[in-house]
């Protein structure tokens, strides 16, 4: 290939790549930026303007007197949203450290096997999975039975509480932390390890000093992969949660239907989708900066 | 010299599954010992090394470190370090975090701690690079480190897994001068594994061959090289010609044994109880050619040769019987033989050695 064919292969291409990111990507998040700025519409729906009032209701209310009063409500749900995300992150990572420790550590022919275990909710729609929690953790639900089995007192309900908002988020959402944490320890060379226990380090030390440090680039991954889709949740706070608990993902939902206000909505999933981009970009500098340290 | 025992090895053995890895192995190394652990790869020395470190466990035997049992103790309780073979250096700390680790976990203060990492790097030359990362050093750095980082608890013993194969040639030289004079230095107890026989030969006090997973032979390392054993020993360290040799009778430590080309000799023996077929060992340094022909003296025909610079190593057909010589270019212009010239080979009675078939 000459150099100038080389060049215009390169340009022409990448046609259908640009083609794909600007149908699926940058035209429908152009689109809700516009709706956010858009006038909403007496029965839903929106004309075209330019107007930020969308996004200074996240903030302040209008009040009697035509005057702006700061109000918190939205705020409230944005925090909850983001406590919900970290507590969520936090979870699955505590518990797939020891989970991708043992499928590392697995006889090499099981551990294809586990590795699919892993994945094998991804094979079952996700609606279908958080019913599934629901009837788990109704009345006489298994958890209830378990509970009492156990010896527990008497309990109202374990449906419609923040434990079970939790428990289904860490529940869909913990293979997308497993793998890269598995690849990671899969990686870790067991010499490292040895190394450790021979210059004097317990188990504790080992995983503090070793392990963590090296796998931290998976973790790191997981708990984007995590935080973003679990910051972002409707179904777990609407069917586990009862709808008690608001979230983001459930208000920008309730905006665009029963709300009818649908540049309110664009302009919370705007923020939405600014709160992604912020941990994006913080994670993409931290990793430039590990990986100029590690570099020779 | 009356010293302490460093390491005991009791009837040791090891099997993984149905194989055998170790089959009865006993011997002591003493205080300040560089002890080798020379064999094939398969023979059972690194597992032995992984035993002392407590990486693996016997299936029948004890180890005792300072005359007490370490069977219940993990690797990390044990006052013995290991170099590994890839180093295992840990990437995300810088070289002086890798030496301190060990001090660290030991509890050491920061004061006695920098005090000491400042020490190990200054014995092993890398002052200078305390603050880099072991991405940015070099194999032999790399190897120094890791020495350091194993010296620098002070442990009882100091196991080294083949740390030279993975350096080149120059520096494995300079390396093996250096671990011998550290060994000195700290006067720790050395157990180096390496199946590279020159090594062993090289560095060691005491040698211990392995092959399926038996001791073969422990020795210093001139009687392993002169004195062999048997034939596994003969042929693993150095080379040798084994010659079918016909015993026709033994006495003692002698032998008097029918060669080849007929003749009649007595020479040192191992192994060997009465009358019947052996192996005759000569190595090919102790033949002499021509004018350095000595002893017995055998005619014979040169069918190969191969240049070494310092010496020469010729392919010798005597009645049939191929023989390796091996001959030292002492002078500048020293004689040379062309294949399919006639030359005589002389061997004394006392270098052969007659080993069981």
């Amino acid at each position: 290939m000459t150099r100038a064919a080389l060049k215009s292969f390169r340009l022409w291409g990448l046609v259908p790549a640009w083609a794909l990111m600007g149908l699926t990507l940058i035209i429908p998040v152009a689109i809700v930026a516009g709706v956010s700025l858009a006038d909403r519409g007496p029965y839903g729906g929106f004309n075209w303007a330019l107007n930020v009032s969308s996004y200074r209701e996240i903030l302040f209310t209008m009040g009697w007197t035509d005057e702006l009063e700061f109000d918190p409500k939205y705020l409230v749900i944005i925090g909850r949203t983001l406590a919900y995300g970290l507590a969520t992150t936090a979870i699955c990572m505590a518990l797939s450290v020891p989970v991708a420790y043992v499928i590392a550590n697995a006889r090499e022919n099981w551990k294809p096997f586990l590795v699919y275990l892993v994945t094998l909710p991804f094979w079952v729609s996700m609606i279908v999975r958080v019913y599934a929690w629901l009837i788990i953790l109704g009345n006489e639900g298994l958890a209830e039975k378990t509970w009492k089995f156990f010896g527990g007192g008497d309990v109202d309900t374990f449906l419609f509480t923040p434990g079970a908002m939790l428990t289904g988020m860490v529940y869909s959402y913990i293979p997308l932390m497993v793998l890269p944490v598995y690849a990671a320890i899969e990686k870790l060379d067991p010499a490292l390890l040895e190394a450790s226990h021979d210059l004097y380090g317990n188990r504790w030390t080992t995983l503090r000093r070793v392990i963590l440090p090296l796998t931290w680039p998976g973790l790191a991954a997981g708990a984007i992969l995590v935080f973003v889709p679990a910051i972002g949740t409707v179904l777990e706070p609407m069917l586990l949660g009862g709808g008690k608990q608001m979230m983001m993902g459930t208000l920008i939902q309730t905006q665009f239907g029963g709300g009818r206000n649908w540049p309110f909505g664009a302009a919370i999933a705007m923020v939405l989708m600014a709160m992604v981009v912020i941990v994006l970009v913080l994670n993409a500098r931290r990793a430039a900066a590990i990986a100029r340290e590690m570099e020779p | 010299m009356a010293r302490g025992k460093a390491v005991e090895v009791y009837n040791v053995s090891k099997r993984f599954g149905s194989y055998q890895a170790l089959d009865q192995v006993s011997f002591t190394i003493h205080e300040n010992e560089f002890f080798t652990l020379l064999g094939p790869s398969g023979c059972g020395k690194t597992t032995l090394l992984r035993m002392i470190a407590g990486f693996e466990s016997p299936s029948e035997g004890a180890i005792l470190l300072n005359g007490a049992e370490i069977e219940t103790l993990p690797p990390h309780r044990r006052r013995v370090n290991t170099v590994f073979q890839s180093y295992a250096l840990f990437p995300h700390m810088t070289l002086a975090q890798n030496i301190a680790f060990g001090l660290e976990n030991l509890g050491w203060d920061r004061k006695r701690r920098e005090a000491r990492v400042a020490e190990m790097l200054e014995l092993v030359h890398m002052t200078q690079f305390a603050a880099r990362r072991p991405a940015q050093l070099s194999g032999g750095q790399r190897q120094r480190i890791a020495l350091a980082r194993a010296l620098a608890p002070e442990p009882q013993v100091l196991l080294l897994d083949e740390p030279l194969s993975a350096l080149d040639l120059k520096l494995r030289q300079a390396m093996r001068d250096e671990l011998r004079s550290l060994q000195k230095k700290t006067g720790i107890t050395f157990i180096f594994v390496t199946h590279d026989q020159e090594e062993a030969l090289d560095m060691s006090d005491r040698i211990c061959v392995l092959g399926e997973g038996r001791i073969q032979q422990l020795g210093t390392p001139a009687e392993i090289y002169e004195d062999p054993e048997n034939r596994f020993v003969a042929d693993f360290i150095g080379e040798t010609n084994f010659l079918a040799a016909e015993v026709l009778s033994v006495e003692g430590d002698m032998a008097r044994i029918r060669t080849p080309f007929g003749l009649e000799i007595t020479a040192r023996q191992k192994g060997l109880t009465g009358p019947g077929p052996a192996t005759l060992s000569l190595r090919p340094e102790k033949i002499g050619m021509q004018s350095q022909a000595d002893g017995h003296v055998l005619q014979g025909t040169v069918r190969g040769r191969n240049y070494m610079g310092g010496f020469t190593h010729y392919t010798v057909d005597v009645a049939g019987q191929p023989l390796r010589v091996s001959r030292r270019n002492a002078l500048s212009h020293a004689e040379s033989f062309e294949p399919g010239q006639t030359v005589s080979l002389g061997f004394r009675e006392d270098s052969a050695r007659v080993l069981a078939q």
